[in-house]
């Protein structure tokens, strides 16, 4: 039967658990910190010595841990990357700006756990020789910012961070950030300028790698709430034993949150690619099916900025059989194991595993114009593909959900979000693109027939068109 | 100039620059300090968080019309943020965001903060505030108000009228 199997949210919803030290220290807490500062280094079969913090690094790679913020890159490669020659400080940020539509999943973390970022942090500061540390999170989560400053002083004054922590002659400082609300600081450059004081414009790749040319043009390391948390349980349970959790390639746990039009939204978290999509939305233990009465129409599978998946798709995926060799077998949208790999050969992503779950009572024009009017409003303004193709996507939507549509604007908007993905600085112009482009494609009928029944009303009307305002901002 | 930052509030801020290696850095946080304390980022606290930071009024007033935290006006004293993205537009945040204006006498189709003449309310549109999973959801000032129906909506006009 498919099941929750909780591992970062092990403690946070048990009764009476709080998010103070004392209980954390109850639960078993800082134990794996304890366990990292006391790891000896090891000598490799082929003769390759490692010290105790390549030994760390080495298990998180060897772990399979893929970054769980969005673009699902492997953390233990990413750590690699880093430039550990350049003699300048190395600085690590967790990135906790959950702003992703349809996510909600390290807010739980934070308001409930806040000890158990803050170990995998220390951890992750103490395997990458990170003296420096922020939390940047974001600024509508004035709570969870000052439970964050309780926690760390309440770790400063237990020597889990600060001065010689444990005894192993280790200093590392951890400092809350707080974001002011732009969605394009969760973009990790973005989040860096912002970190340094200024507006939140992503730098350009090359040469600007976080890993090389980062926070104060030093080496930096950018990871998720929810990755920093499983580097902890990495090192508590080994690298073998955590990666037999989930599937290969797919290991671990993750945390799934799930919206829209379902009996039971919520969070969950499962092992990855154990539990399929059609489980999370229909099986009792997740989101306990649809409302009475209606049937699936569409599933945006991970944030708002993956591709939408249409009730009825069968996808055609690689599968190992029992030979060994790889086939391609046909599996129905709601038989898709929730997994980075699946999805991507689907055609979308797990991205930040939000999942919104769309009836057959919903309007897709209406969503697409929900969704590009937040791009819209988000876009940074440096690149002008993005800004200003944002902009005229949501107003060609505005017109069509507001009685001004005609029949092209499908090709309208297709042709703009092409020509926005692939010409801006950041990743944020697929973002805007993708839900448009795959909106269109999946459901072009429902958009021209709205703009054609527009076109018609104005024709027998006699009216003449007229520009329709976008909304006021 | 009449602008004055309270002793202990500036010792806080003091602290608070210790934190970065520039202190440019602090400059987000100066922002929502003195925010939290006059209701809004005026003039005088530009130029007065540049200097403390050593850096030109442009270049603090450059991030205040960059995020939508930051307010040059000041706010009602409830400042409801509806949020207006995909999950919770399903659960029908649209019909509560008009439910507060058409209460309060607002322009039920401006998605802008708008602020009540008596200056007891502010009711905003506001994108994703990342608690899907309890659609709609609302934040009144600091406090997260889940699955918010027209029931809580009236709540929280009821609260603020007093």
């Amino acid at each position: 039967m498919p099941q929750e199997f909780r591992l970062i949210l092990k403690n946070a919803d048990l009764p009476g658990y709080a998010p103070d030290m004392e209980c954390y220290l109850r639960h078993g807490g800082y134990e794996a910190l304890k366990k990292a500062v006391a790891t000896a280094p090891r000598e490799l079969p082929d003769g390759k010595k490692q010290t105790s913090q390549e030994v760390i690094r080495d298990e998180v790679l060897k772990s399979g841990l893929r970054g769980r913020g969005g673009a699902g890159f492997s953390a233990g490669l990413k750590w690699s990357f880093v430039d550990r020659r350049s003699g300048k400080p190395i600085y690590l940020i967790c990135n906790a700006d959950e702003s992703e539509p349809g996510t909600f999943k390290d807010r739980q973390i934070l308001h409930k756990d806040p000890h158990q970022l803050i170990e995998g942090m220390v951890i992750s500061c103490w395997a990458n020789d990170c003296k420096l540390a922020y939390i940047y999170i974001r600024g509508e989560m004035p709570k969870a910012a000052k439970l964050l400053n309780v926690a760390l002083k309440e770790a400063r004054d237990k020597g889990f961070l600060g001065k010689n922590i444990l005894g192993s002659g280790f200093d590392c400082e951890i400092h809350v950030h707080r974001g002011a609300g732009a969605y394009i600081c969760g973009e990790e450059t973005g989040l860096i300028e912002s970190l340094e004081g200024k507006r939140a414009y992503p730098r350009i790749k090359p040469p600007y790698f976080p890993a090389v040319l980062g926070l104060y043009m030093c080496p930096t390391i950018v990871n998720n709430v929810e990755t920093l948390c499983h580097v902890k349980h990495i090192v508590t349970m080994g690298s073998a034993e955590y990666a037999k959790l989930g599937t290969p390639n797919n290991t671990g746990t993750r945390i799934v949150s799930l919206s829209g039009d379902v009996k039971r939204p919520g969070y969950y978290e499962i092992e990855v690619g154990k539990v399929t999509l059609g489980e999370l939305i229909n099986h009792e233990n997740f989101g306990q099916g649809l409302k009475d009465g209606r049937s699936l129409k569409a599933i945006i599978p991970g944030g708002s900025s993956s591709k939408v998946l249409k009730a009825g798709e069968v996808f055609k995926l690689n599968r190992k059989g029992a030979d060994g060799q790889m086939t391609k077998v046909d599996v129905p949208l709601l038989d898709l194991p929730y997994d980075f790999d699946s999805l991507q050969q689907a055609g979308t992503m797990s991205g930040s595993s939000a999942i919104i779950v769309m009836d057959d009572s919903r309007s897709m024009v209406e969503a697409l114009a929900n969704l590009s009017e937040f791009y819209a409003h988000e876009s940074c303004g440096q690149c002008t593909p993005c800004r200003e193709g944002a902009l005229w996507m949501a107003k060609g939507l505005h017109r069509l959900t507001h009685g001004e549509g005609r029949k092209q604007d499908a090709d309208y908007l297709q042709h703009i979000a092409q020509n926005i993905q692939g010409r801006t600085i950041c990743a944020f112009g697929e973002a805007a693109a993708w839900p448009v482009l795959s909106f269109v494609k999946k459901f072009r009928e429902e958009f021209e027939a709205r703009g054609a029944a527009d076109e018609a009303k104005h024709a027998s009307g006699g009216a003449p068109m007229k520009m329709a305002a976008s909304p006021k901002h | 100039m009449s602008f004055s930052v309270p002793a202990n509030l500036e010792a806080e801020l003091d602290e608070l620059a210790t934190h970065y290696p520039v202190k440019r850095s602090a400059s987000l946080m100066f922002l929502h300090a003195l925010q939290e304390h006059f209701g809004h980022v005026s003039k005088d606290a530009v130029v007065w968080t540049a200097s403390k930071l050593g850096l030109q009024p442009i270049n603090v007033q450059e991030i205040l019309t960059f995020y939508p935290m930051f307010r040059q006006e000041p706010l009602g004293k409830t400042h409801v943020k509806v949020c207006r993205t995909l999950s919770c537009a399903l659960a029908g945040s649209g019909g509560l965001r008009a439910h507060f204006c058409e209460k309060l006498g607002l322009d039920s189709h401006a998605h802008v903060a708008q602020t009540t003449p008596d200056g007891k309310f502010t009711v905003e549109f506001v994108e994703c505030l990342a608690d899907c999973g309890n659609a709609p959801v609302v934040m009144v000032n600091e406090e997260l108000v889940a699955k918010a129906g027209m029931t809580e909506a009236d709540a929280i006009l009821e609260k603020g009228k007093r």
